[in-house]
């Protein structure tokens, strides 16, 4: 068993997770990465997709979250996150509200190239994540 | 003196004021008891927040990089007070305290030569500010029918204010509002918020050599905006459970102010029915002596 942790996931309004955990897998903004215990300190933003905490007790659970920061340090993970839910109370209306606030920021976001591409970007992860939870 | 009829309206008349005031203080208590916990729930985020940004601040401040938001214009002339308050009154000196603190650094600010411009968010400061600062009121918004403040809210507060410090309509911008300390103390307080008060960096772990990604100024873009309306989400949560509080400990005690008045006015209400008796009596008696 991997060494322990310290993990903790907040939103603007809960704490929802914090604890003591043995791996989690992040969706930073430019690729994955597995947090474990003495990872070198990093702080990226999120892109949306899903957490994947592996508890002490050897059970996973899968968050999604929306975007946000990670704060890695070697023995803790802090995660602040604009939106998460537990992926069993996920559901497609969760989706299509936030790929249509993406979209519209999209749309304002028309012709300012140092915003478009993160918009665009953005609602294709929506997109991504939105085929993960309802098969095609 | 008041006749026997005109004092028994007055005792129902209080008795009515009075089940009002009761009522209205139950409600308080129960509002109270949600937005004390929103207020709870919402601070674990607000404190990461701050750490991270004192984390990563520390990297950046001083430096010639340094974003407009934490190094601010470089003047300090225009100050934009954001000034939040309830959307109703009966709340004890609530309101009136929040305002009173701005409007005193108001004039203190115009004192030293600095143009001042006011934002107010709900709707009874605006009523209060409006007379003496009619000209420096540049927006203004209000949350009425908001039952439970959202982090939308205060998303949509923050993008007003970035969208005003972008166009360069003020230098400096501080948020008063109300800090919930019980249930009887609520503390107006005024707190910086562009450019970022950093005050804390000194305590910041530099030992730690953070990797960045994508970089520091990209994650600084989207840190710095977010944590602004983090702060206005904090004064929101904040001020609705110090309203409750406020309204609950004002309801309190004119519901037991009621109750005095009642007890005043049913022993004259007594004491001259009683006299009344006697009188009709002195008639009588006088009258059967006479005969």
């Amino acid at each position: 068993m991997a060494e322990p942790f310290l993990f903790d996931l907040v939103t603007p309004s809960a704490l929802l997770i914090s604890e003591e955990v043995q791996q989690v897998v992040v969706p930073g903004q430019e690729g994955f990465f597995t947090m474990l215990r003495q990872h070198a300190p990093l702080m990226t933003t999120l892109k949306p997709g899903f957490l994947e905490v592996l508890k002490t007790s050897g059970e996973t659970q899968r968050i999604y979250v929306r975007g946000g920061f990670a704060d890695a340090t070697p023995d803790s993970l802090t995660i602040l996150a604009d939106f998460a839910v537990p992926e069993t109370e996920l559901n497609a209306d969760i989706i299509d509200e936030h790929i249509r606030e993406a979209e519209a920021e999209l749309e304002a976001a028309a012709g300012d190239m140092s915003k478009y591409p993160v918009a665009h970007k953005r609602v294709s992860d929506l997109h991504d994540v939105r085929r993960w939870i309802i098969p095609a | 003196m008041a006749s026997l009829k005109d004092l028994r309206n007055r005792i129902a008349s209080v008795k009515a004021t009075q089940k009002i005031t009761k009522a209205m203080q139950m409600v308080a208590a129960a509002k109270l008891r949600k937005a004390q916990e929103a207020a709870v729930a919402a601070r674990p985020y607000a404190e990461r927040m701050e750490k991270v940004l004192a984390n990563i601040g520390a990297s950046v401040a001083g430096s010639e990089s340094a974003p407009a938001l934490i190094a601010g214009t470089g003047k300090d002339d225009v100050h934009l007070l954001v000034v939040f308050t309830a959307e109703r009154g009966l709340a004890g000196a609530f309101n009136a305290s929040i305002v009173r603190k701005a409007r005193m650094d108001a004039r203190r600010l115009v004192g030293e030569g600095k143009t001042v411009k006011l934002f107010l968010v709900g709707k009874k400061g605006n009523d209060m500010m409006r007379r003496e600062f009619e000209k420096e009121i540049v927006d203004r918004t209000d949350f009425r029918g908001v039952r439970q403040f959202a982090f939308s809210d205060a998303l949509g507060v923050a993008d007003k204010l970035l969208k005003m410090f972008d166009e360069g309509v003020f230098d400096v911008a501080t948020i008063y509002y109300s800090r919930f300390e019980s249930v009887i103390t609520q503390v107006p307080v005024a707190q910086r918020v562009i450019p970022v008060d950093l005050g804390d960096v000194e305590e910041a772990d530099t030992s730690l050599h953070y990797e960045y990604e994508p970089d520091e100024e990209t994650i600084l873009a989207d840190l710095l905006p977010r944590n602004l309306a983090v702060q206005i989400f904090r004064a929101l949560l904040e001020n609705g459970a110090s309203e409750q509080g406020a309204r609950m400990t004002a309801m309190d005690n004119a519901t037991r102010n009621a109750g005095e008045m009642i007890d005043k006015l049913s022993l004259s209400y007594n004491r001259q029915r009683q006299a009344q008796i006697t009188t009709e009596l002195i008639e009588i008696i006088s009258g059967a002596e006479s005969l």
